[in-house]
């Protein structure tokens, strides 16, 4: 930024922090010690005339670095919403009055609080750059869609519909995926609301396949182009600059520029031959994949056994084969919809076969998620589908027709079931490509030379098994990173679209396994996102959650050591390796979490609004007051997605918060160097705590891997203080949700007993 | 002429010499208080309750209401039937609501009636005493006529199961009713809300079959009054008030307890502090007596 | 009676749930329960039922006729509707209970000492006499169902209640010779006579 820094104050006096705070005293903090050319001073900064005030502060004074000492950085966001200027903001209000007790006795302590957050706010924004957005690039409207089933032609004619042209690569020679091939769907709607609870009321039916529609949609659309028999053998670039190259089984290839991409690649049914006790090797034992198409060749006639081609006058489904189970060879998860499919699969034969067909369904635990739910269930019970709670033991089976062996678990007893047909509730696995982390998560605690082999085998054997589904040319991997079990990783509650590459979706049954409908809501929710992906791209903006921040991450050049810590540790894939083998950023594959920062040994990565100095010099303006004045400092580093709000909720709540601490919100715990818990050490301050979100399999994270690369990165902590000669206890790292109002500043209080009990730091000048 | 007329269901229990001949009584004195015309069923016969199951079958037990409906109709014309006792009320509504879901049925009630020369239309709803006191009396209204407020009595209000399910009062839970609390509460007592064992079953018939069974749910009832600091129990339903006042005896003997919880009607509550004397109050047909209910009435 | 059994089990062989639907009071319900068993942790007396409401759809639906219909479980049934309130798919159970107990009664099946099929007989009978329920004699006759000096025991172990009862004028001796009952008890007889013969004729047109 060429244009000198012009430092403006504001300090509010509403919401009562004038009646609790000395602001003339806190004026003198702002332009003493925060060095603001001006400080105003206003009764309520985030009404009309407060706002205006700033406004005329930058448009006539020409400031454009402002400090406002007010709310929380969190409230009164769009009073305080000044684009063109660097801004830091105060706590004054939730950070400091409503946080501590009002009363003489307290005076001095909330007083030095506001002012150091006065000072701590003076530093930080005069460390700011004003954001610029890197350079306008025009909008991509272009997305590619890897697979053509039901979620794949649902996203695409969902970005068509938003104006967008898409791309679907199908591996197969048509449009479909596995949904085209079954008899019925599931249905999508419940009863109507007000249905009567009655044994006559009209429960929802299987409906009739319209997968075929759906192509017909596609194929129509002159916005959709469609590759069949082709794969994705090559993506490189960025969201808003994707390319990729689409090769056809005949070997020919192009390449297309995109936006974004939506990877729906779907499943397959699970391998149930390797488990012998389900007895599928015999013709009457079959899976519901298979006897969707007996049904189906069946017309609306009976459906008969395979051995010998019988009407099947009884039949019985073994729900949950070979699943959900610890147990070698079987899967780990449960699918989920395998009960609604054999709801539907009975009422086949009971609409087929007779009302005289018995269907019995040995069930667990019986799931009916989606629309119709607990109504399908009824449905079938209507029409005499007989539910057993039952545990299968064996499938047995010679001749014509089979035995099922199980327990009766409300009975309590074994029973032997004779059937013409038995049906195996086979599970979904999803057809991902490698997993870019698989190797790196098995290896720790071994040498570098054993994790080389190690790799080395592995990336051999992924080779082999797993066929890439992008491509990706990304330094980090060819593929969506996982989370378990072969599922895309992105967090089912908070972002269930977003992977950890940024700007491209998962949707459909590769994320979790799921049915038509519920994979064509997904879908749906997939293709909006990537159209706000190609569209903030084109801007320069961030998306999730981030969304629109403009600021991305710098480096000095000169300064690196090719360490590739940024690379590697960068939960997204965003930084390359250029031919200097330096790090090579890609704005808009990040997510501005800083992660690659708190990872830079040498200190060189930073953002213009956040960087090494505009954190570590507010640690630097706390006044830390000599030890024999006996007040304590306690820096608290909280991540602003969900401890630094848990915070501002325990002070509206009343919870009382520690004079002695002063808390700095951070993008993530990932962007934490060590460098300021050393600072604050060398500082005087006597503890430091971490507030990151929840990590591991059910992590928190908006950032995914933040807050596990910061809980890594701070488990050596311990020997940096060992060398200063401090208790290692003075460093803590806690996990922090934004539901913790109670805990968050009890964990302070803890660390203030933890100093009582050590003493204070022996740093103090 | 009175303000309100209904047609009046007092059921088996309720005649002169039975068992709740305590509650018609106490009833006939409340609904002169209240100003409310009983005009009987001529000719009402049993409802069977609900445990005539074991010998008669769905439609021989439901014709058995059908019969007292069809009377009803016949010469109280117009005039909603109202019961006093739960399994009366029960049986009687749930006959009703059964002849109207189902036309065949309600064909086939008829068919048998006509043998004794009567037929219904159904159309009469079927009420219990306690929804003409909430719906067309009121609390509010029921509070100002109280000429003795019932102070310093604690009263633990045990609605039972038939008042309660599967109908109950409009408006209330299942779970836990408060209509009684409330009526309590009109008259100047103290109610006891929370009063765990107020929908607790007291074993109905079972107290015959099974009484010893039984026997251990009343302790419970009772215990939970004592431990609610109950002077004492007041009930809607007759069957409630015979099972949970008369075997205190027993089970004292059975369970080494010390029962002497007095049981009385919530329409004996009424009576009392609407000002009417114990006889009035029907308060000598208690085995175990209601000693505050005595005192205040004698004032 | 045990002809008709015969004949049920001749007709519905394999299929007691169809059985049931077709011949219990609200059996066509028993499909729909989804074995929950808060049925079961809502009877008051559910310690006391060799096979709990929720076991019975099971059992029924199994094929368990024998087991079911001699059961004494549903006897145990005190009325309480605690069940049916709180089904969450609102089944009517209390009524399929007592369904289930007219049904095994009728086909002889039920239990012949089980105290409450007992009383229920007793009760029935007793009402049937006049149209009303004469309390004395009901209770004279429960006393005495096992025999003359069981039934002298009994009277004497309540005899004091008896005594307080009649002290409090709610038992009277005069009930003994007559007492209340309706004008037209023939008409009512008549009246469940025909009832009873429309439901026999569908029963029989069931096996």
């Amino acid at each position: 930024m060429s244009d000198e820094k012009k430092f403006a104050a504001f300090i509010c006096t509403g919401c009562g922090i004038g009646d609790r705070l000395d602001a003339k005293q806190l004026e003198m903090t702002a332009t003493r010690d925060g060095k603001m050319q001006s400080c105003h001073s206003h009764e309520m900064l985030c009404s009309k005339e407060g706002v205006q005030l700033i406004r005329d502060q930058i448009d006539n004074e020409g400031a454009n670095h402002i400090m406002i000492a007010a709310c929380s950085r969190r409230a009164k966001v769009e009073a305080f919403n000044f684009t063109d200027v660097a801004m830091s903001r105060a706590n004054l209000r939730e950070g400091v009055i409503w946080s501590r007790p009002e009363g003489d006795e307290h005076q001095e302590t909330t007083q030095e609080m506001a002012d150091d957050y006065v000072r701590m706010a003076c530093a930080e924004v005069r460390f700011m750059e004003v954001p610029q957005p890197s350079e306008e690039q025009g909008c991509v409207e272009n997305i590619l869609i890897v697979g053509g089933g039901v979620s794949g032609m649902t996203a695409a004619l969902e970005a068509a519909a938003a104006g967008f042209n898409c791309h679907i690569v199908e591996k197969e020679g048509e449009l479909g995926g596995w949904a085209a091939k079954w008899h019925k769907r599931i249905p999508y709607r419940a009863a109507p609301e007000g249905t009567p609870n009655t044994l006559t009321a009209h429960l929802p039916d299987p409906v009739d396949n319209d997968v075929a529609d759906l192509i017909g949609q596609v194929e129509a659309s002159d916005k959709i182009s469609v590759h069949l028999n082709a794969r994705v053998t090559r993506t490189s670039g960025a969201p808003g600059r994707f390319a990729a190259d689409i090769t056809t089984e005949s070997g020919s290839t192009t390449t297309e520029n995109f936006g974004a991409i939506v990877q729906a690649s779907g499943w397959k049914p699970f391998d149930i031959d390797s488990l012998p006790e389900y007895g599928h090797q015999h013709p009457d034992v079959v899976t519901n994949v298979e006897l969707e198409q007996m049904a189906r060749e069946a017309g609306d006639g009976p459906i008969k056994r395979p051995s010998d081609g019988k009407e099947v006058k009884s039949v019985a489904f073994v729900q949950n084969a070979g699943q959900t189970s610890t147990k070698e060879g079987y899967l780990p998860y449960h699918s989920g919809i395998g009960d609604l499919i054999s709801i539907k699969q009975a009422m086949y034969f009971k609409a087929q076969n007779g009302d005289d067909c018995d269907t019995t369904i040995l069930y667990d635990n019986l799931r009916t998620p989606g629309a119709p739910g607990e109504d399908f269930y009824r449905a079938g019970q209507q029409k005499m589908v007989i539910f057993t709670k039952a545990s299968v033991d064996q499938v047995a089976a010679d001749g014509s027709g089979a035995k099922v062996k199980f327990k009766d678990k409300i009975l309590d007893e074994d029973v032997e079931l004779p059937v013409d047909l038995v049906v195996l509730d086979i599970g979904m696995v999803p057809n991902s490509g490698p997993d870019p982390y698989a190797a790196n998560e098995s290896l720790e605690g071994m040498s570098e030379e054993e994790q080389e082999a190690v790799k080395e085998e592995l990336e051999s054997e992924t080779a082999v098994t797993v066929e890439s589904i992008l491509n990706l040319d990304y330094r980090q991997g060819t593929d969506l990173p996982q989370l378990k079990w072969g599922f895309t990783d992105s967090h089912f509650i908070c972002f269930p679209y977003e992977t950890r590459r940024t700007g491209i979706y998962a949707a459909g049954p590769v994320r979790r396994p799921m049915d038509i409908k519920q994979a064509q809501d997904d879908a749906t929710g997939a293709a909006m996102k990537a159209v706000q992906a190609a569209v903030h791209a084109a801007h320069g903006e961030a998306v999730h959650p981030r969304v629109g921040d403009l600021s991305y991450p710098r480096f000095r050049k000169e300064g690196c050591t090719q360490c590739k810590r940024c690379t590697v540790e960068c939960p997204f894939g965003a930084i390359n390796e250029d031919e200097e083998r330096y790090p090579l950023f890609n704005e808009s594959r990040c997510r501005r979490c800083g992660t690659c920062m708190g990872a830079c040994p040498v200190r060189v990565i930073s953002f213009d609004n956040y960087s090494i100095d505009t954190v570590g010099q507010q640690i630097k303006n706390v006044d830390v007051p000599d030890e024999f004045e006996e007040k304590p400092r306690i820096l608290v580093l909280a991540c602003e997605n969900d401890a630094y709000p848990a915070l501002d909720q325990a002070a509206v709540s009343g919870q009382e918060i520690s004079p002695w601490a002063r808390v700095i919100p951070v993008r993530c715990l990932g962007s934490v160097s060590l460098s300021w818990v050393t600072d604050s050490m060398n500082n005087g301050f006597d503890g430091v705590i971490m507030m990151g979100c929840k990590r591991g399999d059910d992590y928190q994270c908006h950032f995914v891997r933040g807050s596990a690369m910061a809980a890594e990165r701070m488990a050596k902590v311990g020997d940096t203080l060992s060398t200063l000669n401090l208790e290692p206890e003075r460093v803590v790292v806690h996990e922090v949700a934004i539901t913790d109002i109670e805990r968050a500043p009890r964990l302070i209080k803890e660390m203030e007993d933890v100093v009582e009990r050590v003493g204070l730091s022996p740093f103090k000048f | 002429m009175a303000k309100r007329e209904y047609s009046y269901y007092p059921g088996c229990s309720s005649q002169d010499g039975a068992s709740s001949s305590n509650l018609k009584r106490s009833i006939d004195t409340m609904c002169e208080v209240l100003d409310v015309k009983l005009n009987e069923i001529p000719d009402w016969n049993c409802c069977s309750a609900s445990i005539g199951y074991g010998s008669g079958g769905v439609l021989p037990r439901m014709a058995l209401s059908a019969r007292n409906i069809a009377l009803s109709e016949q010469h109280n014309a117009g005039q909603d039937i109202v019961a006093t006792c739960a399994a009366c009320w029960l049986a009687t509504k749930e006959a009703a609501e059964r002849f109207k879901e189902d036309e065949n049925f309600f064909q086939e009630a008829n068919t048998a009636l006509a043998e004794a020369n009567l037929k219904m239309t159904n159309q009469t709803p079927i009420r219990h005493m306690c929804e003409v006191l909430i719906e067309d009396i009121g609390y509010e209204a029921l509070s100002e006529g109280v000429k003795k407020p019932l102070e310093g009595i604690k009263i633990a209000g045990y609605v039972g199961c038939q008042t309660n399910r599967p109908f109950g009062i409009a408006g209330e839970s299942f779970e836990n009713p408060m209509y009684l609390d409330k009526m309590v509460d009109s008259l100047g007592a103290e109610a006891i809300p929370t009063y765990e064992k107020k929908v607790q079953c007291c074993g109905g018939a079972l107290a015959f079959s099974e009484p010893e069974r039984s026997q251990e749910m009343i302790k419970g009832i009772i215990e939970a009054a004592y431990d609610n600091g109950a002077d004492m129990i007041a009930t809607p339903c007759p069957l409630c008030q015979a099972n949970v006042e008369i075997y205190q005896d027993q089970i004292n003997e059975r369970f080494g307890t010390k029962f002497e919880m007095p049981v009385v009607y919530y329409s004996q509550l009424i009576d009392v502090a609407y000002g009417r004397s114990a006889e009035d109050a029907a308060l000598d047909g208690q085995i175990i007596k209601a000693k505050k209910l005595d005192d205040i009435a004698a004032k | 009676m045990s002809d008709m059994n015969t004949a049920m089990v001749e007709k519905y062989r394999n299929d007691f749930l169809k059985e049931v639907e077709a011949n219990v009071e609200e059996g066509q319900w028993v499909k729909m329960c989804m074995q929950c068993g808060v049925c079961s942790g809502s009877c008051p007396l559910g310690n006391a039922w060799a096979h709990p409401p929720q076991e019975i759809f099971m059992m029924i639906r199994a094929g368990k006729r024998d087991e079911v219909l001699k059961s004494d479980s549903m006897w145990m049934c005190t009325s309480c509707y605690n069940c049916i309130v709180r089904c969450p798919r609102e089944l009517p159970i209390t009524h399929i209970m007592h369904g289930l107990a007219t049904y095994s009664k009728r086909l002889g099946l039920a239990p012949k000492t089980q105290p409450t099929s007992q009383f229920s007989e007793i009760f029935w009978n007793n009402m049937m006499k006049r149209g009303r329920v004469n309390e004395l004699k009901l209770g004279l006759s429960l006393y005495f169902k096992d025999g003359f000096g069981q039934g002298i025991k009994n009277a004497l172990a309540n005899q004091k209640l008896g005594m307080s009862m009649m002290k409090a004028k709610r038992m009277s001796p005069a009930e003994f010779f007559g007492g209340h009952g309706i004008k037209d008890a023939s008409g009512l007889q008549k009246m469940i006579k025909k009832a009873e013969e429309i439901e026999l004729a569908k029963l029989k047109a069931n096996t």
